[in-house]
């Protein structure tokens, strides 16, 4: 068992790497990278149950993870390679030409770890329903979980699938959505308001729990409770505040570094905030 | 000329239908998905008597696309189905990234297709279709001609892994491919052979085009018909093999000009094979409302269209 001072070690190290790979390539999305680097250090270290050595698609009797706003593939990439889908020397490659790490993830060039394409927005959680649909036909009893970016449910096809979901009790699913109130057009207040998220969620019919995203502890005891509440005829939503740009404080508090690479000086300004705990790739 | 016969018109639609419930009855992997048309795409059997892998998605197409792309992840083969210009214009990103680019094994099930849906319109007539799915790669394209074949196809393609979109419709139309016929995807069916010229159609228009060779045979030219019911891949060893006897060309088909089978034909033959070709094929318009064969005859893409389009053909030989 991982323990939370070996997590956030961890996410200190995804953290350098998801910068790192965007200064790379001057290319690529670090703000909500580094706001779910928490998350996708919890999940992947500590709640699913999958493996990572022998991954294939269909992921029989393994938990499944899909990320529906693709562009935040820079900290996906890392986590899969820091847990050992791929090796850790292939996020040089993030974003180059014949790389498997494609600007938005992809099942084409075979990555271990993705079962779909993303980045179109709005998509992944339909894609969830039907596997999670799959595991209950099979007798799977394994869990669906997804991650969704706020503005991202400014896309009909989202409420959809909310739809879809209550109606077919689709009750082996955790979505979450990264609640950082920011998209590329400055905050999501001011885009196009997402309201009362939370009644609209719990209107449709979803178990809906809040967290903040960037508390390592909060983020693990929030998706444990969120797995007790599954099997009960519901789907369950998490919404997780975050902090775009966690963890590097000139990128903190704006929508600017949505998808802007730091320059040399800045990425050394960054790696400066980010301890180095478990070796650079 | 060889004599084609037929004992009832039938609509492809129910074609489906028929091959549907067969795969619910032999492959429990197979699952529908319906987007509230259940009735009108002949999936209420299905529905019925599997109703545990029948998965009624509403009004949301797009929805229904991601589920579907979502139920293979773990070994399902699932079957969506809804009119043509629901399952093609309306959810083309979803199709692509979802289903195209992500390789996932879903069926695209499209009804209604072309002008023959008659009197719901434009709206609902989508001669786009098959230009709009032979453009994703590696996506499968097939517009059968009957029930029968439309039947076959159906349960051909459960064999097929990859995504693939079946094409049918909903008038009543000759049903005269045989009963046990096997359908092989991307293998065209040579229906009759001649010497003068070819004639490629495919789904509702394979029909016309055997009226029309009856018509020509009668005027003393001789007509060899290729029923095309893949587009994609398209069977070019055949089309190749008949235009270097004949060396004259007609394709007809209920779609646009742009993106349909001429379309293809044309890229083949211009690459491999240059050969006078005339296309029977709606030029860019939307339909309208009527019934079938009146909508086939203001359009243009009726029997006598593909006559007089061999006959302008002929004279370029």
């Amino acid at each position: 068992m991982t323990d939370i001072q070996d997590l956030k070690k961890i996410a200190s190290q995804v953290r350098r790497d998801i910068v790192r790979m965007v200064h790379a390539q001057n290319s690529g999305h670090p703000g909500g990278s580094l706001g779910c680097a928490d998350f996708f250090t919890a999940l992947y270290f500590k709640i699913l149950d999958h493996d990572p050595k022998n991954f294939n698609m269909n992921g029989s009797n393994q938990d499944l993870f899909f990320l529906s706003n693709g562009h935040i593939s820079p900290v996906w990439y890392s986590i899969l390679a820091r847990c050992g889908y791929f090796n850790l020397d292939e996020l040089s490659t993030f974003r180059i030409l014949n790389s498997r790490l494609q600007g938005h993830p992809t099942p084409k060039e075979g990555l271990p770890g993705v079962r779909v394409a993303s980045g179109s927005l709005g998509q992944g959680l339909s894609v969830a329903c039907g596997a999670a649909l799959t595991k209950k036909l099979n007798g799977d009893s394994k869990l669906v979980y997804t991650l969704h970016g706020d503005g991202e449910l400014q896309e009909g096809q989202i409420w959809e699938a909310a739809m879809f979901a209550v109606q077919h009790k689709i009750d082996n699913l955790i979505s979450t959505i990264d609640y950082n109130g920011k998209q590329i057009d400055g905050p999501v207040d001011e885009i196009i308001s997402l309201g009362n998220l939370k009644a609209k969620w719990e209107s449709f019919g979803w178990e809906t729990l809040e967290m903040d995203g960037n508390k390592m502890e909060e983020v693990i005891e929030t998706i444990n409770k969120a797995k007790s509440l599954t099997g009960k005829g519901k789907p369950i939503m998490i919404l997780m505040k975050t902090e775009m740009g966690m963890g590097v404080d000139f990128m903190m508090g704006t929508h600017k570094w949505h998808g802007v690479a730091p320059n040399d000086e800045q990425l050394e300004n960054a790696l400066n905030q980010l301890e180095e705990t478990l070796g650079d790739y | 000329m060889k004599k084609f016969d037929y004992k009832d018109k039938k609509d492809t639609r129910s074609g489906f239908g028929a091959g549907l419930y067969e795969l619910g009855k032999n492959n429990e992997n197979v699952i529908a998905l319906c987007a509230d048309l259940t009735g009108s795409l002949k999936m209420n059997q299905f529905a019925d008597e599997f109703p545990e892998r029948f998965v009624q998605c509403g009004i949301a197409e797009a929805n229904m696309m991601g589920v579907a792309a979502g139920l293979t992840i773990g070994g399902k083969i699932p079957f969506a189905g809804t009119f043509a210009n629901f399952a093609t214009g309306r959810v083309y990103d979803q199709i692509r990234q979802s289903i195209a680019y992500s390789d996932k094994n879903v069926k695209i099930c499209a009804s209604h297709a072309g002008l023959t849906l008659g009197e719901d319109g434009a709206t609902h007539q989508i001669m786009e279709d098959i230009g709009l799915m032979k453009m994703l790669p590696g996506m499968v394209v097939i517009n059968p001609c009957d029930y029968n074949q439309t039947k076959a196809a159906t349960i051909a393609i459960s064999e097929y892994v990859g995504p693939v979109y079946l094409r049918f419709g909903r008038p009543k139309v000759p049903n005269f491919t045989p009963e046990d016929q096997s359908f092989e995807i991307g293998k065209a069916v040579m229906l009759t052979e001649g010497s003068d010229i070819t004639i490629v159609a495919t789904g509702h228009l394979v029909w016309k085009a055997i009226e029309a060779a009856e018509i020509l045979e009668e005027k003393g030219i001789s007509v060899e018909i290729i029923n095309i019911h893949t587009i994609k891949p398209l069977d070019e060893e055949a089309i190749l093999k008949s235009v270097s006897k004949t060396k004259a060309i007609v394709a007809a088909e209920e779609h646009l000009l742009h993106g349909g089978l001429g379309d293809s034909v044309a890229q083949l033959l211009g690459r491999k094979m240059p050969t006078p070709m005339e296309m029977v094929a709606v030029d860019d318009k939307f339909g309208e409302s009527g019934k079938p064969e009146e909508l086939l005859t203001k359009y243009g893409i009726d029997t006598i269209n593909i006559v007089s389009a061999a006959e302008s053909v002929l004279k370029r030989k």
